[in-house]
């Protein structure tokens, strides 16, 4: 069966600086759920990725995980046992994220090689995966190399890389940040598209209220390192409850005022 | 008259091993640029954008066409020339990281257009970075950290606080501000609007972000394919007419969500 809930319990994430410990993540809980998008929101250094990734234990070196749990349908799990395999993550800036000499066939094969795929089923699934995130061609695409490719197409790539792991969730850390945006709305309609007829789970990192307006079902606030608010997103933009909220939405909200927002 | 002036610019790529590959990414390009005036470049990635942009400002030359500062084109300068040019015109690219050296701190890294351009060092330097780092947002002890201690974000604006550094009349920001935070694109795009009011500065930015656009320049320019397909004059919310102009305003982002299904 097909999990329905990812929950994060009591996150806590600690680094050392100048002898002393400071807490980055404090007692951080969220709740995704197979279907639709929550956004995680804050600015930057608030501790969003990090969530993220220490979620997974894969926070990067001198960062460490000291509080919390992640769970799948109730059911507590090894971060280590589900990344990758009940969890896909794609990042920021695509192109940093693939090996340059290698194509894309290469990294196509080396997920479900790892995962113990049979070498049979294989291509039939990353060409699947290719066509649902909008990359048509796919013999064409799957010998290229990085370089050759653009960064929206590398960033569909990314996408095609966590369907074709079969994972129920997706962690999204500012995936269109880099991208222009016409690409940007192409990806985002996509991953829209994916949560609804895939029923994929996604965490979506950004600090941008106007991606969160167009993707998000659900909204967690954060700010220096807490989650200050969480909501359904229409509450999120016409009821804020606290402070921080109601700056990021009126700081987004300056931007549109000279058009008439819908 | 006008600042800085672009005639006919074209800049082809040549790849491959004998250059027999050749892409044409700024195909006569002719562009004013006012004092005081504030420009917006749009465009998708690779219009040519970041070309025009390099070629502006010197640092690569056209394979036909001219850049003029003043009215004189650039291949004429002498040494002091190009130093005048040098600190009127100020470049921030998109890629903090890229742009500093890794090795300084970021008050060398600030001090270095004060020393070459401006002829300031010790006590008075160290005031004029303190400053910039106010103006930028940034805490007077970021002057002895090095980039990998600071965010993107952080090391955006110690570029920026570089750029002001020079005291330019025309600043070209490179996609620039987009990967900030909101409040702090807002709190930069302030921060230009008074140096735009108080010492005349110009900007040229390019972005392909309309909201930007709509929210600080006079005119915009929108670029496909290496040409300048669209301009128009801005005067708050404005319509864009050509084919590439609408894909850019249709892909603005929502400024509230929409009311849709929810899930499940």
């Amino acid at each position: 069966m097909t999990p329905s809930c990812l929950a994060i319990r009591g996150l806590g994430v600690e680094t050392t600086r100048h002898g002393a410990a400071v807490r980055l993540v404090d007692d951080v809980s969220l709740e995704v759920r197979a279907g639709e998008t929550l956004a995680l929101v804050g600015a930057s250094g608030c501790g969003k990725s990090l969530t993220c990734a220490a979620s997974l234990d894969a926070a990067p070196p001198g960062v460490r995980r000291t509080a919390g749990s992640i769970a799948i349908d109730g059911v507590e799990q090894a971060p280590a046992d589900i990344r990758g395999r009940l969890v896909a993550t794609i990042l920021q800036n695509p192109r940093s994220a693939f090996n340059p000499v290698r194509t894309m066939r290469q990294h196509a094969m080396e997920g479900p090689a790892a995962r113990g795929v049979p070498a049979s089923g294989r291509a039939q699934r990353i060409r699947v995966a290719m066509a649902d995130a909008g990359l048509e061609d796919a013999d064409r695409i799957l010998a290229l190399h990085p370089f050759e490719m653009s960064g929206g197409m590398l960033q569909r790539m990314m996408i095609a890389l966590a369907l074709a792991s079969g994972a129920p969730f997706l962690f999204a850390d500012e995936p269109t940040t880099d991208l222009d945006l016409i690409v940007q709305r192409d990806i985002l309609d996509l991953l829209l598209r994916l949560t609804r007829e895939q029923g994929l789970g996604v965490l979506l990192v950004t600090h941008d209220m106007g991606v969160v307006a167009a993707l998000a079902d659900r909204v967690a606030v954060m700010d220096a390192g807490r989650i200050v608010e969480t909501g359904a997103v229409m509450d999120i933009f016409h009821r804020p409850a606290h402070p921080v909220t109601r700056g990021l939405r009126d700081a987004h909200l300056s931007l549109y005022r000279d058009r008439s927002a819908a | 008259m006008s600042l800085l002036a672009a005639r006919q610019l074209s800049r082809v790529y040549r790849s491959g091993v004998t250059g027999r590959d050749r892409r044409t990414v700024l195909d006569q390009v002719t562009l004013d640029m006012s004092p005081g005036e504030c420009v917006a470049l749009l465009g998708r990635s690779g219009c040519g954008k970041s070309t025009l942009a390099r070629l502006l400002a010197g640092l690569e030359q056209p394979d036909a066409g001219e850049v003029r500062f003043g009215g004189r084109p650039l291949p004429t300068f002498g040494k002091a020339d190009w130093r005048a040019f040098r600190r009127a015109v100020q470049l921030v690219f998109q890629d903090p990281v890229g742009a500093v050296n890794p090795r300084e701190t970021v008050a060398q890294i600030i001090a270095e257009p004060l020393r070459h351009l401006r002829g300031l060092t010790g006590p008075a330097a160290m005031e004029q970075i303190q400053g910039l780092l106010r103006a930028v947002d940034l805490p007077a002890d970021a002057a002895g950290r090095l980039p990998q201690q600071l965010s993107g974000g952080q090391l955006q604006r110690v570029c920026i606080a570089r750029a002001l550094a020079a005291q330019p009349q025309l600043l070209i920001l490179d996609e620039a501000v987009s990967n900030l935070d909101l409040h702090l694109q807002i709190q930069m795009l302030d921060l230009f609007a008074r140096l735009k009011a108080d010492r005349g500065v110009s900007y040229l930015f390019i972005t392909h972000d309309l909201r930007l656009a709509e929210r600080f320049c006079d005119r915009v320019l929108v670029m496909d394919d290496g040409r300048i397909v669209e301009e128009t004059r801005v005067g708050g919310a404005f319509a864009l007419t050509s084919r590439e102009g609408r894909a850019l305003q249709n892909a603005v982002l929502p400024a509230m969500p929409p009311r849709r299904a929810m899930a499940g």
